[in-house]
Parts: C-alpha cells; structure tokens; sequence
C-alpha cells in the first residue's frame, strides 16, 4: 500500500495487528474473561516481537500467536487458581481454528469504543486491544511513561469487565451512535500518526494501522455509509504526506505542495468511495470532511480552488459537528469567498473557545496578512509559536516570523 | 450479570411536575414493569423510596460515638427515588432498559446503573 521502504520491525508490526484483534476476541469468549485474554495476547505479542526479529516471521503467524496467548492464558488462570472449567476446555481444545476474523475485531472494536469507558481510554485501549501494539508503543506515541500509559489501560480493562461490555456489535438501533464513537477513535489514530504532534513510534506507523481499521470496519459494514467516508477521509489525507515534507523535513502547507507527488490512485479509490457512500443518502461528518479533502485533491491548483463549494459543504458539516475547530476550517473558506475581513470578524468569535489551539492564531496571523495589519499578524504568529510542541510546525512559523 | 438501576431525580424540579403528567408516568411505570418482568429480566429486590424529606441519617460522630441526624447523607439536589435489581446478559442490554425508563421523559431525571458485586 506504500511506497515507503518498510523496515523488518514494519513487516513485525504488519503480522502482529492482522492477527492479533481476533485473537484477543476468541480467546476472551473461550475463558470468559477479556482481562485475561487480552493480557495473555500482550505477552505473546511481546515474545513475538523479541522471538520473529532474531528467526524471522513464521510462515502462519496466527496460529504462532494463538497457540501463545493461550498458554499464557492457562498460567494465568493457574495461577488465579481458580476457572477449572476453563482450564479443561482450554487444554482440550489445543488445535489452532482459523478465525472469522472480521466479526470478531469489529466487535471487539465497538466494545473497545463504548460510551461507559472514559474518553481518554478508548485510543489507547483499541490500540492494544485491536492493533496489537504493546504498552511502551502506546507509550512512546503519547508522549507519557510505561508506568502511566499501562495504568489507563488497566483501569480501562478492569471497566469492560466489571461494568459488563459485552464484545458484540450493538443492535442496529444502537449502531449508528456507537459506530460514530469508533470512527472517531478511529480518526485519532490517523492523527496521531499524521501530525505526530508528539512524533511518531520508530516502530509503528499509526497512520498505516488507522487505515487498515478504516478499511476494516468498512469492510464489515458497506452499508453505513460512514465507514466508507472515514476510509475515503483517511486516504485523501495520507495521498498527500510526501507532499507535506519538503526535502529538510520542513512541513509544506497545502497551497504550496507539489500536487504532482500526490497518489492520484489513491485519491481515485477514496472519489469511488465516496460515490459509494453518498448512493447511501445518510450524509455525516466523515463523508462531508472527505468530500472537503476531495475537493482540494481534484483542484489542479491552489489558485483553482473551488473555495464556494467548500464553503457550502462546510455548512452542510457545521449541521453534522458543531465545533469550534470546525468552524475555524469554515473561517479559512469564508475568507477565499467572501474576504478577510468578513473571515476575521467570524474567526475573532472562535476566540472563547480556541485560545490555547496555535492554529486558531495561525489562521488569525493569515487573514490580518492579507489584510495589510503586519504587527498583529506578527503578535498572532508569536501566540501560535508558544503553543506548538511541533518541530515541524514550529519551524514553519519561525519562518513566518522572520 | 446482575446491575441495579438506580432512579434519580431533582426534588425542585419534581416540584414543578403537573400532577396530570405525574399520573400518566406513573401508567407508564406501571407498564414498564409489566413488560420487563414479562421478559425475565428483574432479579428480585427493589423499592420506590418515600421522599427524601423523609430520610434519617446515622453517621460516626467526633468522639467515635454514633450520631442520628434528620436528612440525607448528602445535600446534593439529586437524589434517589428508587431502585430495582436486574439480570441481564451484558451492559447493553441494562442501557436499553434504563433508556426506556418512563420518568426519563421528566426534566432532571437519570439512571444509574451499576453492576453487583458477585460473591463467588
């Protein structure tokens, strides 16, 4: 799917987040517990990494990890002392199954993302749980110690089971509202991968994993029209990240990339997608936002943008989601059609909300540029640089600001 | 698995209900009982509570004794109204039940839901 050069740790990572969602999944319906299912797949995970890396990848690394997990699993339940049953039914049945894999991640996926666990919980947990990246992965990427980032996922665990999550898709009258909490999830998965706003893992590439999600999910569910407009979000957005770094590794802003580096096969797969998904006639964010990206990726120019139909599918997205980062996007469009100064009276509202976001100020430094007011843009440029952690980001406004 | 639900509302909102609206809740209560219990779903135990105006409250006192006092043991304007213990299969199911709850449709109103702790 990329051109990328994939390291061997890629090729690890690749085997490990095909197989190890279902696992967890089966093996938690097998001792009836997701705790212990989903820590005994963790450990094989991490013998896995250590054990592939020195004797390569086996031929079936399914039935590797299976086999794996479930004699960790039979210690832990050894140890516990306790589930006899389990253990009877563990040790008899000791050939390896081939998984109906899909059904079982999508659920699990959906009990990963429900409403009763803690919204900071949701990531970190689909991204053990689903994925198969280990705890010091989810670590690295969020910036946070070992320690803490496997106590959330701990506490999150102990929830699913003591509150009762059962791992299944929830009934179709449910699932439209629940599948929005996946997609979402989701979503952020690409993002941190794609702004990296705390730098990506050197062994995971969580833009990669959040496609296969995406793709996954609609896969499982080609009749919301929403899953298909999140796969097609996320490949208008990565169609673009060789255009996004210039050759010292400075982030290149939309308007100026070189439109020719962008992977017109993708952009063509996510436009089918599209057509797909709105053939459904329930329109949602996803689909909208995409339909946003589309617009920019079929523009053979900046200039050429068809800033009107943006701005109108921006109205259209305002109905779906609100938010004040939604809004700001608005603001960009509104100035290209009906000028800065209109833009920057609409934007100067966001303010309440979006004090402490550097693109807030970024966009503000943008539209008093254009309106000729440099020492404001200036101060508002300064404002955006005390809020960024991005090396990329920051040295785009250092230059800005020179 | 076991939950119970918790029925909570605001007391100076429930002030403010019509009593024509109070009444045809209650049918609806009445109702929602009827077709859960139909179902297998209650697991015995449960109680409408009297106001809460009605509440004592024993707590340990300064000196390790036992102090009586009149009134909740919290000022909080929500309180519990009632409860009823439920058998289920996972969490889904209990939110399917608690969002059907008549008194849902009444300003302030919430369930809690809450798993028990099994012995064994």
């Amino acid at each position: 799917m990329t051109d990328r050069p994939s390291g061997p740790d890629q090729a690890l990572a690749a085997a490990v987040r095909a197989e190890a969602g279902a696992i967890v999944a089966s093996l938690a319906r097998l001792v009836g517990d997701f705790d212990v299912a989903e820590e005994a797949v963790q450990d094989a995970i991490v013998e896995a990494l250590r054990s592939w890396r020195a004797k390569g990848i086996p031929d079936r690394p399914g039935a590797w990890l299976q086999v794996a997990a479930r004699r960790n699993a039979l210690d832990r339940l050894r140890r516990q002392q306790r589930h006899v049953k389990v253990l009877e039914r563990l040790r008899e049945d000791v050939g390896t199954e081939e998984l109906d894999e899909a059904d079982e991640r999508v659920a699990l996926v959906f009990a990963c993302c429900h409403p009763a666990l803690p919204a900071d919980a949701r990531l970190p947990l689909t991204l053990r749980a689903v994925l198969g990246l280990t705890t010091g992965q989810i670590a690295r990427a969020f910036l946070v110690s070992e320690a803490t980032m496997a106590q959330r996922i701990v506490r999150a665990k102990r929830k699913i089971v003591d509150k009762g999550i059962a791992l299944t898709v929830p009934a179709l009258a449910d699932r439209e509202t629940r599948l929005d909490d996946v997609l979402t999830v989701t979503y952020l998965v690409y993002n941190e991968g794609y702004v990296s706003s705390t730098g990506a893992t050197d062994d995971r590439d969580l833009a990669d994993d959040a496609i296969w999600l995406a793709g996954l999910l609609a896969t499982a569910m080609p009749d919301e029209p929403e899953t298909l407009g999140l796969l097609a979000l996320l490949q208008l957005q990565h169609a673009r990240r060789t255009a996004r770094f210039d050759a010292s590794g400075g982030l290149v802003l939309l308007r100026d990339q070189d439109r020719a580096l962008w992977d017109r096969p993708a952009i063509d797969s996510a436009d089918r997608l599209l057509e797909r998904a709105a053939a459904g006639r329930r329109p949602g964010r996803f689909q909208l936002q995409a339909a946003i990206a589309a617009c920019h990726a079929s523009s053979p120019t900046w200039e050429a943008t068809d800033w009107l139909q943006i701005l109108t599918l921006y109205d259209l997205l305002l109905r779906h989601d609100a938010s004040a980062v939604v809004r700001l996007n608005r603001g960009v469009a509104l100035g290209k059609v009906r000028g800065a100064a209109v833009a920057l009276e609409y934007v100067d509202d966001l303010a309440p909300d979006l004090a402490r976001y550097h693109l807030f100020h970024a966009t503000r430094a943008d539209l008093l540029r254009t309106l000729g007011r440099a020492d404001e843009a200036v101060e508002a440029d300064r404002r955006a640089l005390e809020l960024t952690s991005n090396a990329a980001e920051r040295n785009l406004l250092l230059s800005r600001l020179r | 698995m076991k939950y119970v639900l918790m029925f909570t509302s605001d007391t100076e909102l429930d002030a403010a209900i019509d009593p024509e609206v109070a009444e045809k809740t209650y049918q609806e209560i009445f109702a929602w009982f009827e077709e859960h219990d139909k179902a297998g779903r209650f697991a015995g135990g449960g109680a409408e509570l009297q106001p809460v105006t009605t509440a004592t409250t024993v707590r340990s006192g300064d000196n390790g004794g036992r102090v009586v006092v009149d009134g909740p043991f919290s000022e909080s304007k929500e309180v519990v109204g009632g409860f009823t213990v439920i058998d289920v299969p996972d969490l889904d199911s209990a939110i399917s039940m608690a969002k059907s709850w008549p008194s849902l449709a009444l300003p302030g109103h919430s369930v809690e839901i809450r798993p028990i702790v099994e012995h064994g």
